[in-house]
C-alpha cells in the first residue's frame, strides 16, 4: 500500500502555564492510500491535538511542535506557510465536532463550500464551480442542494450542517479527510448516516481517512486500523478486530469494557 | 494570600495604577479646595489680569485677574458634586424601574421599555436640553436634567440583569420558600448585579462630567459667580490666544478627571 | 419582509411616543401657552378669547393630533419671540447642523474602522498599546474642548482654517464643506476612539470562535479569515454602535457650533430656551428625534442584510 502520510514522533508542548505541559508525546502515524485511520482516547487524550496538528491548525505562540509530519515530500511542521496552505483544503481537509459553530454564521452555505476551490483553483469558472458545489452537496445526502446553496447555516440541523462541513471538506477531492469527533454533538441516528457517509466517500473517491472518537463502536464500524491514546501517548496501535478482541492494554481494556451495551430495561436514561 | 495576590496584580495593571494616582490627584485637588485655597475663588484683582503660570498664580489668571487654580479647585467640586448627583438619580430611578419591569414583565413593562428605548435613542444631552428648556437655567435644574437623562441606561442594563437573574436556580428556590417579590428584587437579585452596576457607574459618572462639561460650557449650568468647570472653559475660550493656561489648566483637570476614572475601570475589568 | 414591516410598525410607533413626550413636555407641563404669549398682565378675558382661538380648550388628544398633523406639514407653529413661522426659522439651520453630523459619521468610518482592524491583527503589539491609551485619553476629552484644541492649533498656530470664517452652502459649498471639517473632528474624535475599542474587542472575540479554524482548514491565510469571515462577523454590534453614535454626533454638533461660531440650529436652540420659545425648542427637538428614529430604522434594515439570523426566532 503506499503511505501518503507519515507521522514521526510528534511531540506537542503547552507553555501557557510555569511549567510546559506536553500535550502530544511521540505520535506516530502512517497511513495508506484508501486508508481509514480511527484514533480513540478520552478527551484530554491529545487525539484531536494530533489531528489539528497534521491539519496545519496548531499555531498558537504558547506552544512548541517537534518531530516529522511528512506529506508530499515536504514536511508540514517545517515548510513555509505557503506551501502549507497550498495543501489545507485541497489535499488535506478537516471536519470538527461542532456543525453548529464551524460554519460562519453570517455566509450562504454555498458560498462556504465553494471556498477551497475558490482559493486554490480561481481559474474555475465560477458557473463550474457552483455546479461542483451543488453535485457535491447531493453527494452528502443533502437531497434539496440547489435551495440548501443559497441557504445560511441557522436554517439547517446539525446533521444537515455536518453534511455541508463534509462537501465543503471534500470539494477539493483531497487525498486526506481528518473527522476529528464528526458525531458526537449529533444525534445517535444521524451519528450512523455520518459514518456511512464517510465509507461511502472512502469506498467511491478513495479519501484516506483519520477518524477521531471517543466512540469504539463507531471505530469498530469504520476503521482498518486503530490507535489508542491516554494522556498523550499512544499506548495500542493495530488492526481494528485485533485490538477490540485482544486488548493487550489494560486501558484499552476499560474503554472497551465502558462500551454502553444494549440495556433491555431501558431506562430511557441516555444522559 | 490575598496580599499578595494584590500586589501582583498592581503591579502588572499600568491601568490600575495609572487610575489610582490619577483619580487620587483630582480628588486631592478638589478636596483640598473644600478647607482652603491659594485666593477666594471670587477675588478680582485688575492689576493681575490674564497672567500666565508664575509661582504666585500656578495656573495663571483669568479675565477679571482671578486665580484660576483656586477658581478650578472650586469648580472641580461643582463638577464632581453635579456628576454624582446625576448618576445617583439615574442609578436609583433607572435601578428601580429596570427591576420592576424586568421582575413583573407583562404590559407595563412594553409600554415604560418603549418609552425607555425611545429615550436611549435620544441623545442624553439633547434630552437634558429638553429638560432644562422646561424647568429653567441653573445648577439644580442641571443636576435634575442630567438625572432624568441618565435614567434610561441605567433601566436597561438593570432590567436586563433581572430577566437574566430571574430565571436562574436560585431564584426559583427562594420563590418555592414563598419570597415576597419586592423581597426578591432587592434582596435577593439586585445584590447579584452589582459587578454590572459598578462598571455602570464608572461609566455613567464618565457620561455626567462629559454632559455636565458640555452643558455648562453652552451656558445652562451654573451660574456666576461660582463656575463649573465646562462654564470655565466657555468663559474662557476668548481668551484662547491671550493666555492659553486659563484654557488648558480647566481643560486638562476634566480630561483627568475623566480619564482617572476611566483607567480605575479599565483597570478593574483586566483584574483578573 | 415582514422583518422590515415589523420594524417599520415599531418605528411609527416609537415616533408616535416620543411626538407625545414632546407635545406633553412643551404643551402641557409649562402651563398656559396664551399666558405664556400674552404676558402675565393680560385681562383674564383677552387670555380666555386667545385660548379659545389657539384651541387650548380642546380635550388633550384633540390638541395632540391637530399638533402632530401640523408638524407632519411642515407647520411647527410660530415663534413667540420672533413672531414669525418657525419653519422659516430654522429651515436653512438644519442642513448646516445634519452635514456637520453626518460629515463626523463618515471620518468615524472611514478612521475606526482601519485603526481597529488594525490593533486587533496586531493584538498586544506596540501600534496596539499605544491606540488603546490614546483612545481612552481622547475619550476623556470633551468634544467642545477638542474644539477648542483644535482651534488654537489649527486655526490659530499652524493657520489651516479661519475660526469663525464659516461660509454657508447656499454661497460656496466647497468652502462650505472645508470649514465644517475640523469641527466635525472634534465631533468625531470622541467615536472613533468608542469604535476602534469595540471593533476591536468585537474582532478579537470573533478571531476565537471555531468558524475561523474552519476557514484556516481551507487555505485561507490570515488576510482571507480576516477579510473574509471575520470582519463582516464582527461588525454586527458595532453597527448598531454607529447607528447610535450618528444620532449623538448630530446632537453633538450644536455644542461645537459654539465653539466654531457656525450658525447652525444651536445658537436658536440656546436662545430659544433661555427666551422659552417653545415652539422654536419643540420643532428642533422633534426634528433630531425624527432623525434619530429614521437612522435606528436604517440601522435594523442594515443589520438585516449583515446578519441573515436576524428576525428568525
Amino acid at each position: 500500500m503506499e503511505i501518503i502520510l507519515d507521522v514521526t514522533d510528534l511531540h506537542i508542548e503547552f507553555h501557557d502555564h510555569e511549567t510546559p505541559e506536553v500535550a502530544v508525546h511521540d505520535f506516530d502515524l502512517m497511513l495508506g492510500k484508501g486508508e481509514i485511520v480511527g484514533i480513540v482516547g478520552e478527551s484530554g487524550s491529545g487525539k484531536s491535538m494530533s489531528a489539528l496538528a497534521i491539519a496545519g491548525l496548531l499555531n498558537r505562540k504558547t506552544l512548541t511542535k517537534s518531530g516529522r509530519i511528512m506529506f508530499d515530500k515536504h514536511d508540514l511542521l517545517t515548510c513555509d506557510r505557503k506551501t502549507l496552505r497550498s495543501y489545507q483544503g485541497d489535499e488535506i481537509s478537516i471536519i470538527f465536532q461542532e456543525p453548529m459553530t464551524s460554519l460562519n454564521p453570517v455566509k450562504r452555505i454555498g458560498w462556504q463550500v465553494e471556498e477551497s476551490l475558490r482559493i486554490h483553483h480561481p481559474d474555475i469558472d465560477k458557473k463550474i464551480r457552483k455546479m461542483k458545489a451543488i453535485k457535491m452537496l447531493k453527494d452528502v445526502g443533502l437531497e434539496n442542494a440547489a435551495d440548501v446553496y443559497n441557504m445560511y447555516p441557522h436554517e439547517l440541523s446539525g446533521g444537515m450542517r455536518q453534511r455541508v462541513m463534509i462537501a465543503a471538506a471534500m470539494i477539493g477531492e483531497p487525498k486526506i479527510l481528518i473527522a476529528d469527533e464528526p458525531t458526537t454533538a449529533l444525534d445517535v441516528t444521524v451519528q450512523a448516516q455520518i459514518v456511512d457517509l464517510l465509507k461511502k466517500i472512502n469506498r467511491e473517491k478513495g479519501t484516506s481517512i483519520i477518524f477521531i472518537s471517543h466512540d469504539l463502536s463507531l471505530v469498530n464500524q469504520l476503521c482498518q486500523r486503530v490507535i489508542v491514546m491516554q494522556k498523550g501517548n499512544i499506548v495500542e496501535s493495530g488492526k481494528t478486530t485485533d485490538v477490540f478482541t485482544r486488548p493487550r492494554h489494560t486501558y484499552t481494556k476499560k474503554l472497551i469494557a465502558a462500551i454502553p451495551k444494549i440495556d433491555l430495561n431501558g431506562d430511557g436514561d441516555m444522559a | 494570600m490575598a496580599k499578595y495576590v494584590i500586589k501582583r496584580n498592581i503591579k502588572d495593571n499600568p491601568y490600575l495604577v495609572a487610575g489610582l494616582v490619577i483619580t487620587g490627584l483630582v480628588l486631592l485637588l478638589t478636596i483640598v479646595g473644600v478647607f482652603w485655597t491659594p485666593y477666594e475663588p471670587t477675588a478680582m484683582n485688575a492689576s493681575q489680569k490674564l497672567k500666565g503660570i508664575s509661582l504666585s498664580h500656578p495656573m495663571g489668571t483669568d479675565n477679571m485677574g482671578r486665580d484660576v487654580l483656586s477658581r478650578v479647585m472650586y469648580g472641580s467640586r461643582i463638577t464632581l458634586l453635579i456628576a454624582m448627583g446625576t448618576v445617583f438619580i439615574g442609578a436609583t430611578a433607572g435601578t428601580v424601574i429596570g427591576a420592576v419591569t424586568g421582575y413583573f414583565g407583562g404590559m407595563m413593562d412594553e409600554v415604560v421599555m418603549r418609552i425607555i428605548d425611545a429615550l436611549f435613542a435620544f441623545p442624553s444631552i439633547l434630552l437634558a436640553l429638553v429638560i432644562v428648556s422646561v424647568f429653567g437655567t441653573g445648577w439644580v435644574q442641571l443636576l435634575v436634567s442630567l438625572g432624568i437623562a441618565f435614567v434610561p441606561s441605567f433601566a436597561r442594563i438593570v432590567r436586563g440583569e433581572v430577566l437574566r437573574c430571574k430565571n436562574m436556580d436560585y431564584v426559583a428556590n427562594a420563590r418555592l420558600q414563598g419570597v415576597s417579590d419586592l423581597r426578591m428584587i432587592f434582596v435577593h437579585i439586585l445584590p447579584n448585579i452589582k459587578g454590572v452596576m459598578a462598571s455602570a457607574i464608572l461609566i455613567g459618572f464618565n457620561n455626567a462630567v462629559l454632559a455636565e462639561a458640555g452643558l455648562s460650557y453652552l451656558g445652562v449650568g451654573s451660574q456666576p459667580p461660582y463656575a463649573s468647570l465646562g462654564k470655565m472653559l466657555s468663559d474662557a475660550q476668548q481668551y484662547m490666544f491671550t493666555n492659553p493656561s486659563y484654557v488648558l489648566c480647566p481643560g486638562i483637570v476634566i480630561v483627568l478627571m475623566v480619564l482617572g476614572f476611566s483607567f480605575l475601570g479599565e483597570g478593574i475589568s483586566r483584574w483578573k | 419582509m415582514k422583518y422590515t414591516l415589523k420594524k417599520f410598525v415599531s418605528m411609527i410607533v416609537t415616533l408616535v411616543v416620543v411626538s407625545l413626550c414632546v407635545f406633553l413636555a412643551f404643551n402641557v407641563l409649562p402651563g398656559d401657552p396664551a399666558v405664556r404669549m400674552l404676558g402675565l398682565e393680560a385681562s383674564p378675558e383677552l387670555i380666555a378669547q386667545t385660548r379659545e382661538q389657539m384651541g387650548l380648550n380642546d380635550p388633550f388628544l384633540v390638541r395632540y393630533f391637530r399638533w402632530f398633523i401640523a408638524f407632519v406639514q411642515g407647520d411647527f407653529g410660530t415663534s413667540y419671540s420672533y413672531s414669525v413661522p418657525v419653519a422659516g426659522l430654522v429651515a436653512n439651520k438644519i442642513p448646516i447642523t445634519l452635514t456637520m453630523g453626518l460629515m463626523a459619521f463618515v471620518i468615524t468610518v472611514l478612521i475606526s474602522i482601519p485603526l481597529g482592524i488594525v490593533t486587533a491583527k496586531y493584538e498586544n503589539g506596540i501600534l496596539d498599546r499605544i491606540i488603546n491609551v490614546s483612545n481612552q485619553i481622547v475619550m476623556a476629552i470633551p468634544p467642545f474642548f477638542s474644539g477648542i484644541l483644535i482651534t488654537f492649533v489649527f486655526g490659530l498656530i499652524l493657520r489651516i482654517f479661519t475660526p469663525g470664517g464659516f461660509v454657508s452652502y447656499t454661497e460656496d459649498m466647497g468652502r462650505f464643506v472645508r470649514y465644517l471639517f475640523f469641527p466635525s473632528l472634534a465631533v468625531a474624535l470622541p467615536k472613533i476612539s468608542m469604535t476602534v475599542k469595540m471593533l476591536r474587542g468585537s474582532l478579537i472575540d470573533e478571531a476565537a470562535k471555531d468558524y475561523t479554524r474552519t476557514a484556516y482548514s481551507r487555505g485561507n491565510n490570515t488576510n482571507g479569515v480576516l477579510y473574509r469571515h471575520v470582519l463582516k462577523n464582527a461588525m454586527i454590534p458595532v453597527i448598531t454602535f454607529l447607528g447610535m453614535a450618528l444620532a449623538d454626533m448630530v446632537a453633538g454638533s450644536i455644542v461645537i457650533e459654539q465653539v466654531f461660531s457656525i450658525p447652525g440650529i444651536s445658537r436658536i436652540l440656546l436662545t430659544s430656551i433661555s427666551n422659552r420659545d417653545y415652539p422654536v425648542v419643540e420643532a428642533i427637538i422633534m426634528g433630531i428625534a425624527v432623525i434619530v428614529i429614521v437612522v435606528n430604522f436604517l440601522v435594523d434594515v442594515i443589520y438585516r442584510i449583515v446578519d441573515p439570523r436576524i428576525g428568525i426566532e
